[in-house]
C-alpha cells in the first residue's frame, strides 16, 4: 500500500471550497435542533439538586396529571444491563454505568444527574411538569476532590464494585476504578545516575469540550417498535448501538440520520438524550424532540478530567534522560473510565528513558461522568511533562529545543507501552520550531517564550466508503462519518486525484445508517486516515472497472489500457484507439455494464501518531495578573497535508482550545458539589479579542501505514498548549505554575508570593 | 393563554406570526417562520450564535421578545445575500476557510456584516473587539479575522 513519497499529486494538498460550506454560510445547514417532526413532543429531564444522594422514590404522577403531559420516563422503564468493564486499555465501557449515566437508579452521583424526564406539547409544559415530579433523596456526603476521594474514610460512590486492571490493586472499598501501568529499565539504579533531578506536582481542573452546539434529537418510535433518530452525533453507528443496548431494542430496528454537528471534540461519541426520547416516543406514541439547554451541557456532559499527576525526572549532566517517575490521578467523574490509560501510554512517550515507572489511577466522584476530549487524558500528562523538560533546560542551561532533541524518540524507538514507532515526525517540528522566525523574536519586559512538545497516537478503526460514477462523468462518495470541520472536502479530493476529475465533480455525502456501510465515529482523528483509505481503494477499484469498460469499447484486452489522468489511455500495439476521458466511458456505461458502484472497507490496526512543537510568547500584567498571548505558532507533522487550509485550521483550534484551558477555564463547585459557573458568561473560553493570530507550519514526515502518508491532525494539536504557555508564563514572570487555569487572581497570588 | 400576534418586516419582507409573551424572537424566527438559520448555541446572550440585527442594531436574539419585534425590521443570516449573489463576508469565510462545524458561522457573519457597515476599514483589532461577542470553538478565530478583513477590502473596492 506504501508508495514512494515523492510522488507528485495533483489535487491533495490544494485548498477547494468545501462542498458544505455554502449551506453553512447562508443558514441552510441543518444541525441537530434544527429538525422537526408533525405532532412532535418535547422532552425534558428532571435532574439532581444534589451532588451524591441515595433515590428512595421517585412519583411521577402528579406530573403526568398535568394538561399536556404525554409520558413520563425513569431508570424503572430500562432494563438491567451487565455490571462489566468491556473494553483494552485506552477506551472501554460499561453497559449498566451507560444506563445509569442516562437515567439514575439507585444513587444520584452528580449535580445535574438525570432522574427522569417527560414529554408534552409544549417545551414549556415539559419543564412544569418536571417541577411536580417527587423525588426522596437522603443526600450523602459529595466526594469532590482527588484528595478526598482517596482518602482511607471517603464515602464510596459504587459500594459493590473492585478495582481492575494492573496489580498490585488496592484491597477493600475504593474510589480506585481501575490501575494502569508501565515499567522500563531499573528506576532506582536510574536515578542513581542522574545528576540532576526535577520533580513537581501537577494539579489541572476539570474542563468541558465546549462546542457551542448543545446536543439535540428528535426520535420516533413506530407502532412496531421500529424508530428513527435524528441527532447530531459524531457517530450515527455508535448511537444506534448504543440506543438499543440501553432501551433493550432491536438495533436492527433502528435508522439513524445524522445532522450537521455543531462541534463534539469527544463530546459527541456518548450518548445522553437518545435512549430516553426513544422511551418517551414509545410510551406517547409520538415524535419527541430533546435539546439540552447550555446549562444542563455543563452539568451533565462530557468534561475532562480533572488530575493530579506526581512526576520525577532525571538527567545525566549532559542532558540525557536517565530515569522518570510518574503517578497520575485522573477524575473519572461519577463512572469509571477517565482518560487515564491513554494518559499513561502519552505521558512520558516523546522522549528516550530507559528507567521509568508509570502508574495511572482511574478515580470515581462526584462530578458529571468524563468524556472524551481531543486527545483525552494527554494535554494533561504534557502538561507535567513539558514542564520540567523545561525546568531541566533551566537547571542544565540548555536550550529546551536541544534538550529535547536530544532526547527526541525517533523511528524504531518504543512507546513506554510497548510497541516500536515506524516513521514519526518529533525531531522534524523540533527542527522546524527552532528554525522559525518566532524562535528568534525579541522579547521585552514582562514577556516570556515557552515552547513544548506533545502528540497523539491516532485512531484507526473501521471504515466503509461507496464511490460511484453518474452518467455525466462525476462521481459521488458516500461515507457514514460525520464532517465537523471540512472532512467531506478531504474525501473528495481524494476521488478527484484517483479518478482524475475536479473536485468541483465530486459530491461527498454523509448518510444515515442504513444508506452507508458501517464507519465507526468521527473520532481518533481518524476521517481523513481511515475513511480516506477506504475512500481511495473504492476509488481505485473505480478505475479498474473504468478501465475494463474502455477495453470493452475499444474491442481490446484490458491489460492493453492504462489510466492517466482521468482518461483510459490505450497502449500495448492498440494505442491507435488513443485516449477515453472519464465522462465519455460513464456516457456508454448503459452498454457496458451498468452503473459503476464501488465499495470497500477496511479496520487499519493502527493510524501513525503525529507530534507537534508550539511555541508562545505571553506579556504578564503585573498589576492585575492578567496574561496576554502576543505570538503562538503551531509546528505539526500531518504526514501529508489533503486540504492545508482545514489542517491549519485543526492547528489553530487545538491550540486556542489549550490555551483556554492554560489560562481560563475551569468548572467551579461548591461545597456541596454543584456547578457554580454553568455557562459561557462565567465559564471563560477565549474570544477573539483574547487570542492573536495562530501561526502554523506543516511538516510532512510520510505516515508509512497511509498511501498518501496521511496522518490524522485534529487532535494533537491540543496536546502542547498547556505546557508551551506554562512555560512562556515562567519565562514572564519567574513562577513555575503548576496548577491550572494560570487564571489572573492566581498569577497575582503567584507573583505576590514571589515578591515576599 | 392568548397569543400576541406580532406584524414585523423579516430580511425586507412584511411578516406576521403569533407568539406567546414569554417566546424569544430567537424561538419565533425558528419555531413559527423555519428560519433554522439563526442558532441557539446558550439563550443567555453569551455566545452570539443568534445574532440578527433589529432595526439597524446588532442583537442576540435569545434575549429579544418575540413581542417586542412589532413594527420593527429584523435581519437573519437568510437576509445577507442579496439573491443569488454571497455576501463578500460569505465568499471570503469560504475561501479562507473560516468555519469547521459551522455552527457559530451564521452569528459571526450577521455581526461582522454589522461592523462593516460602521466601520468599513476596521483593524485587526476593532474586528476581535468586535467580534469578542461571537463564540467559536473551532478555529481559533484566526481564520474568521482573516475573512473579515479581506471581505472588508472587497466592499470597499466594490464602492470606490
Amino acid at each position: 500500500m506504501t508508495e514512494p513519497s515523492d510522488r507528485k499529486f495533483k489535487q491533495i494538498g490544494s485548498r477547494p471550497i468545501r462542498h458544505d460550506g455554502l449551506d453553512k454560510v447562508t443558514g441552510r445547514a441543518r444541525f441537530g435542533a434544527d429538525f422537526a417532526l408533525p405532532g412532535m413532543l418535547y422532552g425534558v429531564f428532571a435532574r439532581s439538586p444534589h451532588a451524591h444522594a441515595r433515590i428512595l422514590s421517585i412519583d411521577t404522577s402528579k406530573a403526568e396529571r398535568l394538561e399536556g403531559v404525554r409520558a413520563a420516563v425513569t431508570a424503572a422503564d430500562l432494563p438491567d444491563l451487565p455490571d462489566e468493564w468491556m473494553g483494552v486499555t485506552e477506551g472501554g465501557t460499561c453497559p449498566s454505568e451507560d444506563s445509569q449515566n442516562v437515567l439514575a437508579r439507585e444513587k444520584v452521583l452528580y449535580h445535574g444527574h438525570a432522574v427522569a424526564a417527560i414529554a408534552a406539547t409544549t417545551f414549556e409544559i415539559a419543564r412544569e411538569a418536571c417541577g411536580l415530579i417527587d423525588v426522596e433523596y437522603e443526600v450523602l456526603e459529595p466526594v469532590l476532590d482527588l484528595g478526598r476521594a482517596l482518602a482511607p474514610d471517603a464515602p464510596i460512590l459504587h459500594e459493590n464494585q473492585a478495582p481492575f486492571g494492573d496489580e498490585p490493586l488496592p484491597q477493600g472499598p475504593t474510589n480506585i476504578a481501575r490501575q494502569v501501568a508501565f515499567e522500563g529499565g531499573d528506576l532506582e539504579a536510574g536515578f542513581a545516575r542522574a545528576d540532576v533531578v526535577v520533580e513537581g506536582t501537577f494539579e489541572t481542573p476539570m474542563v468541558h469540550q465546549g462546542y457551542i452546539e448543545p446536543h439535540a434529537c428528535v426520535v420516533d418510535v413506530r407502532e412496531d417498535g421500529t424508530s428513527e433518530i435524528w441527532c447530531a452525533t459524531q457517530g450515527p453507528f455508535g448511537v444506534k448501538r448504543a440506543t438499543a443496548m440501553i432501551v433493550g431494542c432491536d438495533a436492527n430496528g433502528i435508522k439513524v440520520t445524522p445532522s450537521e454537528i455543531g462541534g463534539g471534540f469527544g463530546g459527541k461519541l456518548s450518548v445522553y438524550l437518545e435512549p430516553v426520547a426513544h422511551v418517551l416516543s414509545r410510551k406517547s406514541g409520538r415524535p419527541v424532540k430533546m435539546q439540552m439547554t447550555r446549562e444542563e451541557v455543563f452539568r451533565a456532559t462530557g468534561p475532562t478530567s480533572g488530575a493530579r499527576i506526581d512526576m520525577r525526572v532525571g538527567a545525566k549532566r549532559d542532558g540525557t534522560l536517565v530515569a522518570a517517575e510518574t503517578r497520575m490521578a485522573y477524575e473519572a467523574g461519577a463512572f469509571r473510565g477517565s482518560a487515564v490509560g491513554a494518559a499513561a501510554m502519552t505521558v512520558l512517550t516523546p522522549y528516550r528513558i530507559p528507567n521509568f515507572k508509570i502508574l495511572g489511577l482511574d478515580v470515581v466522584l462526584n462530578k458529571p461522568k468524563a468524556a472524551a476530549y481531543r486527545a483525552p487524558g494527554a494535554p494533561i500528562a504534557a502538561f507535567a511533562t513539558e514542564s520540567l523538560m523545561d525546568e531541566l533546560a533551566r537547571r542544565l542551561d540548555r536550550d529546551p529545543i536541544d534538550l529535547r532533541l536530544q532526547n527526541a524518540i525517533e523511528e524504531g524507538d518504543h512507546a513506554k507501552y510497548g510497541p516500536a514507532f515506524k516513521r514519526i515526525g518529533l525531531r522534524e517540528t523540533l527542527e522546524a520550531a527552532r528554525a522559525h522566525p518566532h524562535y528568534r523574536a525579541p522579547l521585552a519586559a514582562n514577556q516570556g517564550r515557552g515552547v513544548a512538545c506533545g502528540f497523539w497516537m491516532n485512531g484507526g478503526y473501521q471504515s466503509s466508503a461507496t464511490v460511484s460514477v453518474d452518467e455525466d462523468g462525476s462521481a459521488v462518495v458516500r461515507t457514514g462519518s460525520p464532517d465537523i470541520g471540512g472532512s467531506r472536502v478531504a474525501l473528495a479530493l481524494m476521488v478527484a486525484e484517483e479518478l482524475g476529475i475536479s473536485v468541483a465533480r465530486v459530491r461527498p455525502f454523509v448518510g444515515d445508517t442504513d444508506s452507508v456501510g458501517y464507519c465507526d465515529p468521527t473520532g481518533g482523528s481518524r476521517v481523513t486516515y481511515a475513511t480516506g483509505m477506504a475512500v481511495i481503494e473504492a476509488s481505485r477499484q473505480v478505475i479498474e472497472h473504468l478501465r475494463a469498460r474502455a477495453a470493452t469499447i475499444w474491442g481490446v484486452g484490458l491489460d492493453a489500457v492504462e489510466w492517466q489522468d482521468g482518461c483510459a489511455v490505450a497502449t500495448k500495439g492498440a494505442a491507435e484507439k488513443g485516449s477515453l476521458p472519464l465522462g465519455e466511458i460513464a456516457e456508454q456505461m448503459r452498454m457496458t455494464g451498468g452503473p459503476i458502484v464501488v465499495s470497500a472497507s477496511l479496520s487499519p490496526p493502527a493510524a501513525g501518531p503525529a507530534f507537534g512543537t508550539h511555541l508562545c510568547d505571553v506579556e504578564v500584567d503585573p498589576e492585575t495578573g492578567c496574561t496576554k498571548v502576543l505570538r503562538y505558532t503551531v509546528v505539526q507533522d500531518a504526514g501529508k497535508a489533503v486540504h492545508p487550509t482545514y489542517v491549519e485550521g485543526q492547528f489553530q483550534g487545538g491550540a486556542a482550545q489549550g490555551i483556554g484551558w492554560a489560562l481560563n477555564e475551569e468548572y467551579l463547585w461548591d461545597e456541596k458539589g454543584r456547578v457554580e459557573n454553568a455557562g459561557f458568561l462565567d465559564y471563560r473560553m477565549p474570544v477573539a479579542s483574547d487570542l492573536p493570530m495562530i501561526d502554523t507550519v506543516i511538516v510532512e514526515v510520510p505516515n508509512p501505514l497511509h498511501p498518501y502518508g496521511v496522518r490524522g491532525v485534529g487532535e494533537t494539536p491540543i496536546v502542547p498548549p498547556l505546557g508551551t504557555v506554562a512555560n512562556a508564563m515562567r519565562a514572564a514572570t519567574g513562577v513555575r505554575f503548576y496548577s491550572l487555569p494560570m487564571s489572573p487572581p492566581r498569577v497575582l497570588e503567584a507573583l505576590e508570593s514571589r515578591q515576599g | 393563554m392568548a397569543k400576541i400576534r406580532v406584524e414585523t418586516t423579516i430580511n425586507g419582507e412584511a411578516t406576521e406570526y403569533l407568539c406567546t409573551g414569554q417566546q424569544s424572537l430567537l424561538e419565533a424566527l425558528r419555531d413559527e417562520l423555519g428560519l433554522m438559520g439563526t442558532k441557539e448555541g446558550c439563550a443567555t446572550g453569551d455566545c452570539g450564535a443568534c445574532s440578527v440585527v433589529l432595526d439597524g442594531r446588532l442583537v442576540s436574539s435569545c434575549l429579544v421578545l418575540a413581542a417586542e419585534a412589532e413594527g420593527r425590521t429584523v435581519k437573519t443570516i437568510e437576509g445577507v445575500a442579496e439573491g443569488t449573489r454571497l455576501h463578500p463576508l460569505q465568499q471570503q469565510f469560504l475561501e479562507q476557510g473560516a468555519l469547521q462545524c459551522g455552527i457559530c458561522t451564521p452569528g459571526f457573519i450577521v455581526a461582522a456584516q454589522q461592523l462593516l457597515e460602521s466601520h468599513p476599514d476596521p483593524t485587526e483589532e476593532e474586528v476581535r473587539f468586535y467580534l469578542a461577542g461571537n463564540l467559536c470553538r473551532c478555529t481559533g478565530y484566526d481564520k474568521i479575522i482573516r475573512a473579515v478583513l479581506e471581505a472588508a477590502a472587497v466592499l470597499r473596492e466594490q464602492t470606490t
